[in-house]
């Protein structure tokens, strides 16, 4: 009996010091460079794999979701696709793999994804330790849906009000912490999940408001069985900037994403669509001929990418303005939504890009 | 003193109106209860029958039946699992010609699954007149081993051979394909989903976990103390962590741990954690039967030569495992149903391609109720026929009857 004790101790003095070895041995990288890509590491994998592999999600609708055939499909997805498009010339050339929130980090810092186009905000802290973040792709942002019939117009007339919200997320504390600025007393009904949170507002008439990012509330508010008997009001509590990030320390590569992502928002302000690009080809514009690769090398050598990059990419998924109308457009498959801070700078929403030259 | 002698008859069974009247309505208490039983068992009956066919919109459930059953599987390669399933449903019919009631549940279940699904009362572009006479086959496949039983080749270790072979060619051939080849192209597991990959969890993690448990078990109880430790260690460890726990491990440490280039498959990581999980705790109901095997049998065979790995494989295993099907059983269910946490590592199973639906279209958020409810049965009928065949599997093999 005492010498199977002194046995097991032993045993566990012995798998202690293996694991400290290990955990001393993992330390060392990212003391050094971040997870080991070098630049060009992650271009050079892509074209080897012939396919370019995103983090995405099959359960948000108009971001990435599913189809009744099983296709992956949303504003994510078709930013992974531009990406393929434009890297390998084939926008099927890509691998969504679906991951949980408490993944978003360790995928992006393992290196075992490419992209992480996952409707994820860009926050400080996230950018210090996930991963390189590229360019905001759509300002999302929290905000308030109440019954028109409520007559509640701002956070004043939500004095003792019942708010419906998801536990635990960004989204209760904005929630919390708008109120309590405008001096206002509420009563929080906390649910699991999202689907429950507009049950209880919509059916139950357990809350008088709900909160959530103005995105969600548009799409819920599409299902309802009166959609016009709600309204989404104007203000925003949150900054919700959401942007594709790819992993440290591979600079070629955020070069890439980025400057797709450019082009995907040049086309729209040039008029330049995925049925017209061929045509545009010859056109006298020369901001256009320089976007479609017809021009001068502005940068694309550098970076490894064929001057047609970026018009394979907008042949294959359409300019930023034909992505974001597909799913939330007026006539968006998923649901509508304004396009509101998602417009161009040059009428007056905050989409800009750097230019193409 | 002798007693009288009467005439006994045979007892008649009582009407059921004198049952009723015996048992229900024999005094006044009890009368009131029967009613007021009666009158909310009638509206809670009409209450449900009235939400599931008047209320209730089904059409996230009916709409989607490859999406529950493949998840985002390529249409254009469902022939893949059609064969594989083919191969299932004959093995099973095989199976149950050789080892009779043992098998019967589960085959007669498999043939009927199938059979229930091709008669689907839903439209779908998938579920065409010529698929549907696919999954008709596969009750006709069972059938069909089943009477192949009168070839005496087919009988014993060859269908066991046959179960290995099949399920290594369905696992790591047929389904995942290969990089760049035409007929077989590679579908990564990313794709696979529903109840496919359910049923993939649960059967590997079962398959995989046993013999591990076994070796555990085993090593438990042996006199070797490194050996010894090293079970007792594992085995308390992964007793004294919850699941979801372990998921997460395989889920996010793991992956920091490897080299940028390989990537180890979500699936394939599930898995791991599923099977190291699962065999920690039937290794210990094992050390139970083991303990329950009587020294007499042990000293018997070595009595006529045995030597101990015969002993372990011939007398003691097979009496220890029989003792504690009722507890195996147990944590094969719950294993089942544990593949559901496998969403946390963004698997698409069967709860998966639920949320997924559910968050496909506006209108279905509202209808998640419809959802979780059909996940609810689907669950249920797949752990009853678990329970099931166990009982049948304990008949069959006399336990509890010596």
């Amino acid at each position: 009996m005492k010498r199977n004790t002194l046995y097991l101790f032993t045993l566990f003095v012995l798998l202690g010091l293996v694991l400290s070895a290990c955990a001393a041995a993992t330390s060392e990288p990212q003391d050094g460079e971040a997870e080991g890509f070098t630049r060009g590491a992650i271009l050079s994998r892509v074209k080897d794999r012939g396919k370019v592999i995103c983090a995405g999600r099959t359960d948000l609708l108009g971001f990435g979701y599913l189809d009744d055939a099983g296709n992956n499909l949303g504003f994510d997805i078709d930013l992974c696709r531009a990406v393929a498009a434009a890297v390998l010339g084939d926008m099927n050339a890509i691998e969504i793999v679906p991951i949980p929130a408490s993944d978003r980090g360790p995928v992006l810092q393992s290196g075992e994804v490419d992209i992480l186009s996952r409707n994820v905000t860009w926050t400080s802290s996230r950018d210090a330790s996930w991963g390189n973040f590229t360019i905001i792709m759509f300002y999302d942002g929290q905000g308030y849906m109440v019954r028109k019939d409520s007559g509640i117009e701002t956070q004043e007339d939500m004095d003792g009000a019942s708010v419906c919200v998801t536990s635990g997320t960004t989204t209760e504390k904005n929630l919390a912490a708008d109120l309590a600025f405008h001096g206002v007393e509420f009563e929080a009904v906390i649910f699991e999940d999202t689907a429950s949170v507009y049950g209880a507002y919509e059916e139950g008439n357990r809350c008088d408001v709900t909160t959530s990012d103005r995105s969600q509330l548009a799409a819920v508010k599409e299902g309802f069985a009166d959609p016009d008997a709600h309204v989404i009001l104007p203000m925003i509590i949150s900054k919700e900037p959401l942007t594709p990030a790819v992993p440290h320390g591979d600079d070629q590569w955020l070069d890439i994403v980025k400057i797709v992502m450019f082009g995907l928002i040049h086309a729209e302000l040039l008029g330049v669509t995925m049925d017209n690009v061929d045509e545009m080809m010859s056109s006298d514009n020369p901001k256009v001929i320089d976007l479609l690769g017809d021009g001068a090398d502005w940068g694309y050598s550098d970076l490894g990418l064929e001057k047609d990059a970026l018009a394979n990419a907008i042949k294959a998924v359409g300019n930023y303005g034909e992505i974001y109308n597909r799913y939330m457009g007026p006539n968006g498959i998923a649901f509508t939504l304004p396009r509101g801070a998602n417009e161009h700078w040059t009428n007056g929403g905050q989409i800009y890009a750097p230019p193409i030259k | 003193m002798t007693a009288p002698v009467e005439n006994l008859t045979a007892p008649t069974s009582p009407g059921p109106i004198v049952w009723i009247r015996r048992n229900l309505f024999n005094n006044w208490y009890n009368s009131i209860l029967s009613l007021l039983t009666l009158f909310i068992g009638y509206f809670v009956v009409t209450a449900i029958f009235n939400w599931v066919f008047n209320i209730a919109d089904w059409r996230p459930v009916v709409n989607f039946p490859i999406l529950y059953l493949v998840g985002q599987f390529p249409r254009d390669q469902l022939w893949r699992v059609f064969l594989s399933t083919a191969m299932v449903s004959l093995l099973m019919g095989m199976s149950w010609g050789i080892w009779g009631k043992l098998v019967r549940p589960f085959a007669l279940s498999v043939g009927a699954f199938f059979g229930i699904l091709a008669l689907l009362p839903v439209q779908s572009e998938i579920l065409s007149p010529a698929n549907r006479a696919l999954l008709f086959l596969n009750l006709f496949l069972v059938l069909g081993g089943f009477a192949l039983r009168r070839f005496e080749v087919l009988r014993g270790r060859y269908i066991a051979i046959g179960w290995i072979v099949a399920g290594l060619l369905i696992v790591l051939v047929i389904l995942p394909g290969f990089r760049g080849s035409a007929f077989l192209p590679e579908i990564s597991t990313t794709l696979w989903g529903g109840l496919l990959v359910t049923l993939l969890l649960a059967g590997g993690g079962i398959t995989l976990s046993i013999p591990i448990a076994i070796f555990l078990a085993l090593g438990r109880r042996s006199s070797l103390p490194v050996v010894k430790g090293f079970c007792v260690v594992f085995i308390e460890t992964v007793r004294g962590v919850p699941l979801i726990t372990i998921l997460f491990m395989f889920s996010v440490i793991i992956q920091l741990f490897l080299p940028v280039e390989s990537r180890l498959d979500r699936l394939f990581r599930a898995l791991i954690g599923m099977t190291l999980f699962s065999a920690a705790y039937t290794a210990e109901n094992l050390r139970g039967g083991l303990q329950a095997v009587a020294l007499g049998q042990i000293e018997a065979a070595k009595a006529v030569g045995m030597n101990n790995v015969l002993i372990t494989g011939l007398i003691v295993m097979p009496q220890a495992i029989r003792a504690v099907i009722p507890a195996l059983v147990g944590q094969f269910i719950s294993l089942f149903k544990d593949t559901t946490l496998v969403l946390i590592l963004g698997i698409n199973e069967l709860l998966g391609i639920g949320k997924a639906i559910i968050n496909s279209d506006p209108e279905f958020i509202r209808l998640q109720a419809e959802v979780y409810i059909f996940m609810a049965g689907v669950y249920w009928i797949l752990s009853s026929i678990m329970s099931y065949s166990s009982r049948q599997l304990e008949a069959a093999l006399g336990v509890g009857e010596r």
